[in-house]
């Protein structure tokens, strides 16, 4: 028998050792020193200089440090560092406090009558457990599933269109949809107004509704999924052609399931554009209290309206009903988005 | 194809060798015909007329300094050229005698009978490896009775089958670039086709696979007609029975010649064959 080597412990020696993690916190706590002292001793006061002091004094020390460890180069790289995770932090701060102030107003409201009642006998300072927005909730899904049926298979042949086909009318239709894409919802709300309830039913229903939601999607669909199939790179389509397909079986085996899950993520975004839109169903919808299933008889309810209403009617209460439903809104946005993800994420492999 | 010949030193000897054991005996006809086909992208003319037959049953090599034109001209045998936007063609191209550039002709049935393999691996993303190798019966909607059988086959005869037998429905992109070339080349040879164009398919991979892919080329020659680019001249010794040197002094590129490998590799005709093969320039 001869020694036995042991195998050594599997590590990751490119990440900081406890050392570094020391030098990187104390760059910070130095900061905050700094900024804590400055804002003592200058006329510099609030939140905002705490932040600004603190940015720019540890901007320096990293600087510096990183300058005495490893030169110029590296200390540049600081520099550009620190812009960009103040560049994050200023994106994500409105989102997460928007966030934290809806769950924080919104959870009060929360009960079960609100998925089990709706609001047609509830008067606006009746107690928050009386009532709630099943109305709304299937108004909204009835409507915003009706644009999304018509939306999806549009929106995805336009964008196979624009990158598969790229046939005469492309650099056209390119710009159309662009320009689709910056109509205002009123606009939108205004259009089937005149062209759909004036002179063809005289009368609003969740069906006109979702006709303007339609509109609103289609171009957000068509964008997101023109971007994503020109990621797919050429050689499988030269690939799916060279085995004897023909370029619509080319696209609809190879192209679009390779695109699969970027596609998923553009009906999400098209939904997300719609969910909350108001305007336009403010115009179409007559906004019901009560249940309605069918799209195409009386107004329909849906959670923006159910929101605006209650804000409007300005008691304790209904403001109160008015959170609860922006974090049902939200909630239902957020599932829907964990679900198409994770619909399609799901591997081959077994 | 012989594996127990000695050792070669040189490699007009390989090809020598190659040449006595088939002096044409598996032809089985011309296969497919090149008839003075020239190629332009955007109006600049890269391929100058080119003449050349190939017989069923032999493989022939394609070689030249890079940029002659030789992918141009292979992708014109399958029609893959007017895939390019800006490609335009002049010639004849006859699979079993019938031009494939003819007004009327099914453009899918031509890249059913010519399959291709390209240089870089690229198997379908969303698939695993079984359905990536059947994905050509989908694509050209084809039936067959027993597509296990199929699999395996054409797995066994891209050489991989031994290797991803125990894992059929794993992801295509999970196997390693020399897995991957092999699987395409497993992708092509199940829709059955007449004449396998492939081009540099071992330009990146290592000597084991490249060795594996040479020995799928040699059993696959005795029944259908196989083209090959490559920049390695011993494989173009090893594997092709007829060769073709290809050559552009920057304007278009031309054939400058073309003969049974061991002729081009040890008595080339023209100067600059010799000087290609021998390596004294491209
Ligand atoms: N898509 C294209 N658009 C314009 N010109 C092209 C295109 N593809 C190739 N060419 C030109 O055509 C000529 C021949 O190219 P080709 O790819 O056939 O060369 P090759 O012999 O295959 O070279 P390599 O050995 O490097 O693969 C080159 O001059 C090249 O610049
Ligand atoms: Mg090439």
């Amino acid at each position: 028998m001869s020694t036995v080597i042991a195998t050594p412990k599997p590590g990751k020696p490119w990440t900081a050792t406890p050392q570094q993690r020391l030098i990187t916190a104390s760059i910070y706590l130095g900061a905050v020193l700094v900024s804590f002292t400055l804002v003592a001793i200058t006329p510099m006061k609030g939140k905002l200089a705490y932040f600004v002091v603190f940015f720019f004094s540890s901007l320096l020390i990293d600087f510096i440090l990183s300058y005495i460890q490893r030169g110029m180069a590296s200390a540049k790289d600081a520099i550009a560092r620190g812009f960009v995770s103040v560049g994050m932090t200023l994106a994500v701060l409105p989102i997460f406090s928007i966030l934290f102030e809806v769950v924080k107003r919104g959870y009060k409201g929360l009960n079960i009558n609100l998925f089990t009642k709706d609001m047609s006998l509830t008067s606006v300072n009746d107690p928050i457990g009386n009532g709630g927005l099943i109305h709304a909730i299937t108004g909204t899904i009835i409507m915003v599933a009706m644009a999304l049926i018509v939306a999806m298979p549009i929106g995805i042949l336009t964008a196979i269109y624009l990158t598969e086909i790229r046939g005469k009318f492309a650099a056209p239709i390119k710009f159309l949809v662009q320009a689709m894409s910056g109509v205002p919802s009123i606009v939108a709300g205004l259009f089937i107004l005149s062209a759909y309830v004036y002179p063809i039913t005289g009368a609003l229903s969740g069906f006109a509704g979702s006709l303007a939601l339609m509109i609103l999607m289609i171009p957000t669909i068509a964008r997101t999924s023109e971007e994503v199939l020109l990621l797919i790179p050429n050689d499988l389509r030269e690939a799916g052609v060279a085995l004897g397909g023909t370029q619509w079986r080319t696209v609809a085996l190879v192209v679009v399931p390779a695109a699969k899950s970027g596609l998923v993520t553009a009906l999400i975004l098209g939904i997300a554009r719609v969910a909350g839109e108001t305007a336009p169903l403010v115009l179409l919808t007559g906004g019901g209290e009560k249940v309605n299933l069918n799209p195409f008889d009386g107004p329909m309810g849906s959670l923006p309206i159910y929101i605006w209403k209650c804000f409007g009617q300005g008691t304790e209460e209904s403001i109160a009903r008015a959170w609860s439903g922006i974090l049902v809104l939200l909630v239902i946005v957020l599932a829907l988005f964990i679900s198409a993800r994770f619909l399609s994420e799901r591997k081959v492999a077994k | 194809m012989d594996k127990t010949a000695t050792k070669p030193s040189s490699l007009s000897d390989v090809a020598a060798a190659k040449q006595k054991k088939s002096p044409g005996a598996q032809s089985l006809g011309v296969g497919l015909e090149a008839r003075g086909v020239h190629a332009w992208f955007s109006g600049k003319h890269v391929l100058d007329g080119i003449s050349l037959d190939f017989w069923s049953g032999t493989v022939t090599a394609l070689i030249g300094p890079s940029g002659c034109g030789k992918s141009t001209f292979i992708r014109t045998l399958n029609r893959m050229h007017e895939f390019i936007p800006g490609a335009q063609m002049a010639g004849e191209v006859l699979l079993d005698g019938k031009d494939i550039y003819e007004s009327g002709t099914d453009v899918t049935k031509i890249r059913l009978k010519v399959g291709m393999v390209f240089q870089k691996p690229n198997p379908f993303p969303s698939m695993s490896i079984a359905e990536n190798v059947l994905s050509g019966l989908k694509l050209a909607e084809l039936k067959v009775a027993d597509k296990d059988a199929l699999l395996e086959d054409c797995l066994e005869r891209a050489g991989l089958w031994s290797e991803v037998k125990d894992r059929l429905n794993a992801h295509g992109g999970s196997l390693s670039g020399g897995q991957q070339q092999r699987l395409c080349i497993a992708r092509s040879l199940a829709v059955k086709p007449q004449v396998l164009l492939m081009d540099e398919p071992c330009s990146a991979l290592d000597p084991g696979s490249t060795l594996k892919i040479e020995e799928t080329i040699s059993h696959l020659s005795s029944s259908m007609t196989i083209i090959i680019v490559t920049h390695n001249m011993q494989q173009a010794a090893r594997v092709s029975d007829y060769t073709a040197f290809f050559l552009s002094d920057g304007g278009p590129g031309s054939m400058i010649e073309v003969g049974p490998t061991s002729e081009i590799f040890s008595r080339p005709r023209d100067t600059r064959t010799e000087n290609y093969v021998t390596g004294r320039f491209g």
